[in-house]
């Protein structure tokens, strides 16, 4: 019982940690249909503002850097996001596969940058002290960076679910995601809307930097790390479907987990991908679909 | 006519172009190269030429098929470790374990590397078992129809995945070291530089079998089809062809074409290790494809030629410009060159064409019509 409840925390916390970088892309693939390879780098960019901030701030403020760090980290990876919109994948739309070569041409640049401005080395982002540490509940031990990183998910997931359903803005992004002519001639502006997308898909890869943080060191090659596993949970989960997204994690968090516990870390890795393949034998689609009635996708 | 000639295909009776630049690119490398290169940038060249193997099968699957294969790095792994393992097992002798064995603690030859002795089990298998996993992995996913980025990501994801199982299983692949340490090579010593240049002129015949056995089938009326079925699958579909089979034998034979790289980089290089053949690697070379032209085969291996070549003279240098430029390489050939080295040649013919007309007034507006625009995916 134990182990069982034990595997199903670890299984949530990896789901957490897989819904958190793959978030971003639930709106920059699910809605645009953009496969921004430099997503992965955007998520070391949130992880290097951390660190920045707290080598400004110094070591006294450590927990206020890193709640300062939450908008920062959004705010800069967004407005990579946006300068990358602008400048590289607006000439691309309608070219998905070539979108992706770039993409990834502008993370490899991103990568070197990084190790030029912070050395090739890793480097450390101390935790808050409020996060130290951890609770036993029914005998599993739950630390308090993964519940914290838990709690930002479920947060972020409740904020995003009230934008996309309540507000104005959110409706136009769905109109547009769902039919683009169509929404362009009831007066939504789409490139605006695209671009206010791409805002919030970069800035929300930026967020999950900041959570990452508090699992291990940071370096340049950190986004590498996180993008397949982030695509592959759009993938299962159904193109720009929340709540596939967070069941696929979920799923996927749990299967790598459970994998994990019988067998070794790498057979998992290598099991969760043959599992998402049989997968979508049965949903080519993902696990929620968008009903359509044109054939091309 | 004589009876000889009419049995010949008409092309072959007079020098077409592709004849006469097919020869002189075959003296350069069979002749002028191992001439005029020092052993050592021989057997450079011989690596990128394995590379360019590569690249042939990455511009059947994505050039002409339209599907991004981002997972090349599996093939050419699954390649040079079914020819390392070989190799390995050659050098231990009869009985005895692979260095690497030993020192992992392992004491009895795991039963996946028993087969692999045989030089017949070993060499079929380094083209074959490539072969068989894109077709039940092609077959699985082109059957369901999930395409275009879907597919892209799921090749990358299984090159990802190989990697973590071949680094978590130091005592069977090596791990993070691979296999390495190789002496020889059917009786070639690979310390040798006689016979290193022996190995380089076998990477330049396989070369151009391949890819002339790639153009023919290009050419041909499966290269059409698979070239419609890039264009518009459904449309194929609706005229009764089945995409999934036509897909899947371009993604196969890649893979085979990959793996037979893979089965000749091995002796050309000495070493077979997951940072060749990881995510990063496999998406490498589909810019060599990039640059050189996805649509022209022999753009293609030329394209893997000339971004290594400029890699190692680079990287020499400057290391870490390198990545900046190799970025930027990304990102200036698909914005502004998506058809690579290929479509600039041909848009220079054309102005030498237009140019040419010059001198005579009245063809000039008819005479160069504009190259029919493909759709580029």
């Amino acid at each position: 019982m134990e182990v069982l409840l034990n595997q199903l925390f670890v299984g949530l916390s990896i789901a957490s940690i897989l819904l958190l970088v793959a978030l971003g892309l639930t709106f920059t693939f699910g809605q645009m249909n953009v496969i921004n390879m430099a997503h992965g780098e955007f998520i070391m960019a949130g992880a290097y503002t951390t660190y920045v901030l707290q080598t400004a701030l110094g070591t006294g403020l450590i927990t206020l850097s890193f709640g300062l760090a939450l908008p920062a980290a959004f705010v800069v990876a967004g407005t990579m996001g946006l300068l990358l919109e602008f400048t590289v994948i607006r000439r691309l739309y309608g070219r998905p596969l070539d979108t992706l070569l770039v993409t990834w041409g502008v993370g490899l640049m991103l990568q070197q940058l990084a190790r030029d401005l912070f050395g090739a080395q890793n480097v450390n982002v101390d935790a808050p002290s409020l996060l130290d540490g951890g609770v036993t509940v029914a005998g599993v031990s739950l630390s308090y960076p993964r519940l914290f990183i838990i709690a930002v998910v479920v947060l972020v997931v409740i904020v995003i679910a009230i934008y996309m359903q309540r507000t104005p803005a959110g409706r136009r992004m769905r109109a547009v995601m769902q039919n683009r002519p169509l929404a362009a001639v009831s007066g939504v502006r789409t490139t605006r809307v695209d671009r206010t997308t791409f805002f919030i898909g970069s800035g929300l890869a930026g967020l999950a930097g900041v959570g990452i943080t508090l699992l291990g060191p940071v370096g340049p090659t950190l986004g590498l790390a996180y993008i397949i596993d982030a695509f592959l949970v759009v993938i299962v989960g159904g193109l720009g479907q929340l709540r596939g997204a967070i069941f696929a994690a979920l799923a996927l968090g749990m299967a790598n987990s459970f994998i994990e516990y019988n067998t070794t870390a790498s057979i998992a890795k290598a099991g969760v991908f043959l599992l998402i393949v049989l997968f979508l034998q049965v949903r080519p689609q993902g696990l929620i679909v968008q009903q359509r009635r044109g054939l091309a996708s | 006519m004589s009876a000889v000639a009419k049995l010949l295909p008409r092309r072959a009776l007079k020098p077409s172009g592709f004849a006469v630049r097919f020869a002189l690119v075959t003296a350069s490398l069979l002749l002028l190269a191992p001439a005029v290169l020092s052993d050592f940038r021989l057997s450079l060249l011989a690596k990128f030429l394995c590379f360019a193997i590569i690249a042939i099968g990455i511009g059947l699957a994505w050039g002409q098929g339209g599907m991004l294969v981002l997972g090349q790095g599996l093939f050419f792994g699954l390649g040079g470790y079914a020819m390392g393992m070989h190799m390995k097992l050659a050098e231990a002798g009869p009985g005895q374990l692979p260095d690497f064995m030993s020192w992992s603690g392992v004491e009895h030859l795991p039963a996946l590397w028993a087969p692999f002795r045989s030089a017949w089990v070993a060499i079929p298998a380094a083209i074959l078992l490539p072969m068989a996993i894109a077709a039940i992995l092609g077959a699985a996913i082109f059957r369901q129809r999930v395409r275009g980025a879907y597919f892209a990501i799921l090749s990358q994801a299984l090159a990802a995945a190989f990697v973590i199982v071949l680094v978590g299983n130091q005592g069977l692949t090596g791990g993070t070291n691979g296999l390495t340490n190789f002496q020889s090579f059917f009786g070639l010593s690979l310390a040798s530089p006689q016979d290193k240049r022996i190995l380089y002129f076998v990477v330049v015949i396989v070369l151009l079998v391949v890819f002339l056995a790639t153009r023919e089938l290009v050419i041909g009326r499966y290269g059409r089809l698979l070239i419609a079925v890039r264009d518009d699958e459904d449309r194929v579909r609706f005229l009764g062809y089945d995409p999934t089979r036509v897909k899947l034998v371009a993604y196969v034979l890649a893979a085979g074409v990959a793996g037979l790289a893979g089965a000749l980089f091995v002796p050309v290089v000495g070493i077979i290790s997951p940072a060749l053949l990881g995510v990063v690697p496999s998406i490498e070379m589909v810019i060599w494809v990039a640059l050189g032209g996805r649509t022209a085969l022999a753009w293609a291996a030329a394209g893997a030629v000339v971004v290594n070549w400029a890699k190692t003279s680079i990287s020499e240098q400057f290391p870490s410009s390198w990545l900046y430029l190799q970025g930027l390489l990304f990102v200036v050939v698909i914005l502004f060159l998506p058809k690579g080295i290929a479509g600039v040649v041909d848009s220079l013919r054309g102005f030498a064409a237009r140019v040419a007309v010059i001198g005579r007034p009245r063809l000039r507006t008819r005479a160069v019509s504009a190259p029919p625009t493909e759709k580029l995916l």
